[in-house]
């Protein structure tokens, strides 16, 4: 075949981009009109199938996109679908960016959707609204997807607001317990915010650039820089909202109140990473704003990292350990950002998918053997009996905990060596030191989590036996741990090798390794060139960044193993209160929601119904008086009318008086 | 003192006035008709006064025309007030009042 | 001596028409509008417009009046009117006003304009001839005197219907048509009506309150 028609053959494949969104929705679509028909198992496999279907849509589109040439901006393709809003200066269409990092996102997307689909076939057995679930999960595949996929704001938007709409869903889909329902408004509340702030950035970046599609606004002219930088400022707000920063993350720890499944689909691997996505997206307004700026988001990112990993370490529940951990991850992936390391951020956002999810998974499992109890002390041992699903936990662990070969090593390393050699960032080195820090305490409380769980003696009684294994002097609970059928196994399986391989996606040995970054270049660039933090320092620096990160993460896990690794059946030390109430964070937000906080809102909903509905009103009773006064005039009396008559006469001469005829 | 076409002018403007004003302090409609039929005269004084100083024959047909139409008129508005005030003997203008708003 | 004809016309007229608004019994008033009717047919005379005057008094004095003072005598509304009350508020203020101020109004009008008071231009063709000396007062002399086909010392009647008959005669036709039509209103209006009456608009008593069935009008304003 001749050049010319291979090209042609793989851009085709490239346009055929809207497949990937499609089976989801048609997913949905099915599922919502007959689900309940289809009944367990068949939704479920039906809305497999679906993600199936779109991951091997994405693949295609990826074959098709390495047929094209990076470096003449072949690969940023375009395929408009029709026009949406049509308003004068106004113009925006449903219209597909496939470009490298959309096309990296929706390939792990897809990926991890397909596997977390098929998990909760068997998760979700027995569950009375079993086809529900997969209505909503379908919707929230959609709705990810097109986030990722549009080519303007409002797109984008949509699929934003869809997320955190189906993440409502998903988190309160055992609403029957009030606590789940207020974890969802929780979520969905606390996400308003964050979509406030992005609202706000549209409409800026409609006033600065006169369009709010990607491609029109970074290929236009140069705005100002305080314009750039509220932009991005703004919709950092929107991302913190999302990927759970600091103050906004309020609702990721509550939002374990949903199924296992949800927690691994939504807030490990897709929807908490649209925050970071939506950055790496804009990342020509960031570079075209004020220094600070990047500055400030770096060290929020950092902020949260160190915050929620003093949390972790504090908590008894596993899934609110994982929970934690992500909020701390996504920090880890903010300060990357801020930083310019959009490679790093966005490699460590794919081994992280892998990683958490396979380990929300496993908890899942855990969860299910152990009769839904969640807390950990009442765990241990289970490793002998649930050896798939410890056996994967533990890749996931040593791959969050930074232990090479495994990928999560690689991905943190990236991030460490980009802060430390970094100079343009705000007190570098500091940041390098305390992100060290949090990497440490990632490490700990994960072997924690892991000695406590799968390890040690096991903290409940045999249920066939009744027999205990130590000795305790309260009543320790009947459990009858089990490893979980294939549907759920086969998943996990494919995680963790997955987490294992993942690294091999940007090796930093040489540059010809570096796969990601190259695949990423066209993505990111800025007034014509490169916008990704090439500058990655020479040999020397980048081995001693590397050593002192896996001496860091060694020494936590010995530290923690020590701690909590207890053939005895102990727990280890209690956990410092202030730290398991998130440093009062938590407590503060209520307390202040509640007393002065709902006193102003009530103020507030006084100030609308009084003042503004006043005045609306009050013009229209205006009105009525103003009638009523002059319906006097009309009394029906001839004489009051003639009265009238003469009275105009009498004005028209004036009239003619004063201005002549 | 010489009798200039002035003269008659004032005057008429002075019938006129009192006709209007009668016409809004009478309350009985048949007076009131009456004030109104003083206007015209006064109008018809004007006119001829006009005429008469123009040498124009047109204001003399002008009032004319505006007596025949006063006549027309005094027969119509006689008529209804006939028609109204047929079984009210003290009826005022002041009592037809349904129309007010 | 038209000075002396004018004044004392001219007093009368005012007197009949203050006697008009000011006598309470419709009939005085009635006699009071003859009185005025006549002062101003004398001044028409005096104009050298002896047909109008005549026309005036036989239509005017003769047929309208009299049509009043017929009505008067059919319904019986003879009761004096009780002029000392006046249920409108400011009406008599505002008549006052208004009566006032016409005649200055109209009286510094007449004179602004510095000496003559008519601003139209004289007319060529309805030339007015003085009947009784022949004698034309128009500037137009030069014109001739044929324009009025000869006939310099007609009377005044002969020249109105000169005119009405050839320059006016479709306004006259009109009229004519507006007499029939007025003739047959009048006739239809005076029908006694065919079975029940409808009831009566009720009268309000100004002093009683709103009346029942306008509480409806009443309401719909006042929400």
């Amino acid at each position: 075949m001749n050049p010319a028609t291979v090209n042609l053959a793989t851009m085709q494949l490239v346009e055929l981009v809207w497949l990937v969104p499609l089976f989801p929705l048609l997913g949905f679509i099915t599922l919502m009109l007959i689900g309940r028909r289809l009944g367990e198992p068949v939704a479920g496999w039906v809305a497999t199938a679906a993600m199936g279907g779109s991951f091997a849509a994405a693949v295609m589109v990826f074959v098709g996109m390495v047929g094209l040439d990076g470096e003449s901006g072949e690969r940023i393709v375009q395929v408009k679908l029709f026009d949406w809003v049509v308003a004068g200066d106004f113009s925006v269409d449903i219209g597909l960016l496939a470009d490298p990092l959309s096309v990296t996102m929706i390939l792990f997307i897809t990926g991890v959707a397909t596997l977390i689909h098929l998990y909760s076939i068997g998760y979700m057995h027995g569950d009375a609204n079993f086809s529900k679930f997969f209505v909503y999960l379908n919707l929230f595949a959609f709705a990810m997807l097109m986030l990722v996929l549009g080519d303007n704001l409002l797109l984008t938007f949509l699929g934003w607001e869809g997320v955190g709409a189906c993440s409502y869903f998903l988190i309160s889909f055992w609403f029957t317990d009030e606590a789940n329902a207020s974890a969802g408004k929780k979520a969905f509340v606390t996400n308003r915010v964050g979509d406030f702030g992005f609202m706000l950035a549209t409409f800026l970046a409609f006033f600065a650039y006169g369009s709010i599609e990607y491609g029109e606004m970074f290929s236009g002219a140069p705005i100002a820089q305080s314009t750039a930088t509220a932009i991005a400022l703004l919709l950092f707000v929107g991302a913190a909202g999302k990927s759970a920063q600091f103050p906004l993350y309020l609702w990721l720890p509550d939002a374990m109140a949903g199924p296992t499944p949800v927690s691994a689909l939504i807030h490990a691997a897709t929807m908490v990473t649209s925050g970071v996505y939506l950055l790496s997206r804009i990342n020509p307004i960031l570079a075209a704003a004020h220094d600070w700026a990047p500055s400030l988001i770096a060290w929020v990112g950092l902020f949260t990292a160190l915050f929620a990993a003093t949390i972790a370490i504090a908590q008894d529940d596993i899934k609110k350990v994982l929970a934690y951990s992500t909020v701390s991850q996504l920090g880890f992936m903010v300060v990357a950002v801020g930083t310019g390391a959009y490679v790093a951020a966005l490699f460590h956002m794919i081994t992280h998918a892998f990683f958490k999810a396979l380990m929300f998974l496993g908890s899942g499992s855990v969860i299910h053997g152990m009769n839904d109890d969640q807390n950990m002390k009442r765990y241990g041992g289970l490793a002998k009996l649930m050896p798939i699903t410890a056996g994967t936990f533990i890749v996931g662990w040593l791959a969050i905990a930074g232990v090479p070969p495994f990928s999560g090593f690689w991905s943190k390393d990236e991030i460490l060596v980009s802060i430390y050699a970094n100079g343009d960032i705000f007190a570098n080195k500091v940041l390098f030191v305390l992100l060290l820090i949090a990497a440490i305490l990632t490490a700990f409380y994960m072997t924690r989590l892991v000695a406590l769980t799968f390890f040690g003696a096991p903290r409940w009684r045999d249920e066939v036996t009744g027999e205990a294994f130590i000795e305790s002097d309260e009543e320790l609970p009947l459990r009858h741990p089990h490893e979980s059928p294939w549907t759920m196994t086969f998943p996990l399986v494919a995680l963790a090798g997955a987490a294992l391989v993942a690294g091999g996606l940007n090796l930093p040995f040489t540059k010809d390794l570096h796969f990601l970054e190259h695949w990423l270049e066209p993505s990111f660039f800025f007034e014509g060139k490169d916008n990704i933090f090439h500058d990655l320092p020479s040999g020397g620096t980048k081995w001693i960044v590397a050593i002192i990160a896996t001496l860091g993460a060694l020494m936590g896990i010995a530290a923690a193993w020590k701690l909590y690794f207890d053939k005895g059946g102990g727990t280890g030390p209690e956990s410092p209160p202030i730290l398991a109430q998130g440093w009062g964070y938590d407590n503060a937000v209520t307390s202040f929601m509640g007393g002065p906080g709902e006193k102003s809102f009530d103020a507030m909903a006084e100030f609308d119904a009084t003042v503004v509905d006043g005045t609306v009103n009050g013009v229209g009773k205006l009105i009525q008086i103003d009638g009523g006064i002059l319906r006097k005039l009309q009394n029906g009396l001839v004489r009051s009318y003639a009265a009238l008559i003469g009275i105009g006469a009498v004005g028209v001469m004036i009239y003619f008086l004063v201005v002549g005829a | 003192m010489e009798l200039t076409s002035t003269w008659y002018l004032v005057l008429a403007a002075i019938l006129f006035a009192l006709g209007a004003t009668g016409l809004l302090v009478r309350r009985n409609p048949l007076i009131m008709f009456m004030c109104v039929e003083l206007m015209l005269n006064a109008v018809n004084l004007t006119f001829v006064t006009f005429g008469n100083d123009l040498n124009d024959l047109g204001g003399e047909l002008s009032v004319f025309f505006v007596l025949v139409v006063a006549a027309a008129e005094v027969v119509i508005g006689l008529a209804i007030i006939v028609a109204i005030m047929r079984r009210r003997n003290e009826a005022t203008a002041d009592d037809l009042s349904v129309l007010r708003g | 001596m038209e000075l002396v004809v004018f004044l004392i016309a001219g007093a009368l007229a005012i007197i009949g028409a203050l006697g008009l608004i000011l006598f309470r019994h419709p009939v005085h008033s009635a006699l009071s509008l003859v009185l005025s009717l006549f002062a101003v047919a004398v001044l028409f005379v005096n104009q050298d417009a002896q047909f109008l005057a005549a026309v005036q008094v036989i239509v005017y004095a003769g047929a309208i009046v009299v049509l009043f003072l017929f009505v008067i005598m059919l319904l019986g509304v003879d009761k004096a009117e009780n002029l000392s009350v006046e249920p409108i508020a400011g009406q008599r203020l505002i008549a006052v006003g208004i009566g006032i101020a016409i005649l200055a109004l109209s009286v510094f009008f007449i004179f602004s304009v510095s000496g003559n008071a008519a601003t139209g231009q004289e007319s060529v063709t309805a030339e007015k001839v003085d009947s009784i000396t022949g004698t034309t007062t128009s500037a137009t002399e030069a014109l001739g005197d044929d324009q009025v086909d000869g006939t310099e010392d007609a009377p005044n009647i002969d020249q109105l219907g000169r005119s009405l008959f050839t320059d006016y005669v479709f306004a006259f036709e009109v009229t004519a048509l507006l007499l029939t039509i007025a003739v047959v209103g009048a006739v239809l209006l005076a029908r006694k009506p065919k079975g029940e009456l409808a009831p009566l608009p009720t009268i309000p008593d100004r002093n009683a309150g709103p009346v029942p069935e306008l509480d409806a009008l009443e309401t719909l304003g006042d929400t």
